[in-house]
């Protein structure tokens, strides 16, 4: 095993935060290069006018899922030292459903928010502030609803544990999943007259 | 800002790998996924900790948030400078940057700035319940095959279809 870097002392702080700048820059021109640093283009995903939105996540979720199964596999990045986010099942649930009506309130999340900013956009800039605010207002409320914020822990929890298969058989049917809404979003899309966001 | 007509944007596919290849060069590099509203949270801590050393200290949560080491040093808040530049460079190589208000037809521009304002909190609180957001959950827990992060993205795309249809003369 030769990764993750950072954990087999390959790279220290400061090529840590090297890296993490790299990483942003890169990350941000692809957000920008899809064009999901425009508020209309990332809302016509609801509208199911235009799918990039839909395209751009699971094509990045296929492919990052795809490489680390691969480079486990071959004994090049040891996936045991790689943060995989804790379940909470219940204050995600409700977390993530209060993040939708957000979301498509503000026509975009925290990350397009930042790029929309950068490229001009006031409304980027306007979601930038809500969205610091909103972590502010929630972070000092946090402590009255610890019961619930801390409710359904289950640590590290991940799907093919969980299903009782192995990590192959989940990477394959997220794989097939992919596929099959590659081939839905372009019908949808054809259907509505493929009125995509220049 | 720019004269020329704006390139039209990448094809979706072909930018969702070269996403997901940026997600992978994480994991391998410093065995973390992408993040953004980790930053916000560093970000707000930090405010609140100007303005009062012991209240930040007395929340768990924000306490947790600056226990990096400062702004600059916290791993999500150099990212997240990095998606600006990005973004940024990106838009100026196709002649995308411009000042304006993305919005609807029908929408006016302070209605606009209220509703973008307003989402974002109430989907700024939504990423503290739930941890993180379409960055840390979604794309990256989502890649690791985490319970709580596809949990996450499936309630998040439900309540979205159903306000965007409560908001569809906001938008269309």
């Amino acid at each position: 095993m030769t990764a993750p870097l950072t954990e087999t002392g390959a790279l220290g702080a400061a090529g840590a935060l090297a890296a993490a700048l790299l990483v942003g820059i890169a990350f941000g021109w692809c957000l920008e290069r899809a064009g999901l640093g425009n508020a209309r283009k990332l809302v016509a995903q609801f509208y199911l006018t235009d799918l990039a939105v839909f395209k751009v996540m699971f094509s990045a979720i296929v492919t990052a899922m795809l490489g680390a199964f691969w480079l486990s596999r071959l004994g090049v990045l040891d996936l045991s030292l790689v943060h995989v986010p804790e379940t909470w099942l219940l204050p995600q649930l409700a977390g993530g459903a209060q993040f939708g009506v957000g979301m498509a309130t503000a026509g975009l999340c925290p990350g397009t928010a930042c790029v929309s900013a950068a490229t001009g956009r006031g409304d980027g800039l306007a979601v930038v502030a809500g969205f610091l605010a909103g972590v502010l207002l929630a972070g000092a409320a946090l402590p009255r609803i610890a019961g619930f914020f801390t409710s359904t822990a289950r640590g590290v929890d991940t799907l093919p544990a969980r299903l009782g298969v192995s990590q192959g058989a989940v990477v394959l049917l997220i794989v097939a999943l992919a596929l099959a809404g590659f081939a839905v979003a372009g019908r949808i899309e054809r259907a509505r007259g493929a009125r995509r966001v220049a | 800002m720019s004269a020329r007509a704006p390139r039209p944007y990448a094809d979706p596919y072909l930018t969702g790998v070269g996403l997901g290849l940026v997600l992978l060069a994480a994991f391998v590099l410093v065995g973390r996924g992408l993040g953004a509203s980790g930053a916000f949270a560093t970000a707000a801590a930090t405010v609140v900790d100007a303005a009062s050393p012991a209240a930040a200290r007395a929340n768990a949560f924000f306490a947790d948030h600056l226990d990096a080491g400062g702004l600059l040093r916290d791993w999500l808040v150099v990212e997240i400078l990095g998606v600006m530049i990005g973004g940024f460079a990106s838009a100026a190589l196709a002649g995308r940057l411009r000042l304006a208000v993305d919005r609807g037809p029908r929408t006016s521009i302070a209605e606009r700035v209220l509703l973008a304002i307003g989402g974002g909190a109430v989907m700024g609180a939504g990423a503290v319940l739930a941890r993180g957001c379409t960055s840390g959950q979604a794309l990256t827990g989502g890649a690791l095959l985490s319970v709580g992060s596809w949990l996450f993205v499936g309630a998040a795309f439900a309540t979205a279809y159903g306000a965007a249809w409560a908001l569809r003369r906001v938008w269309t």
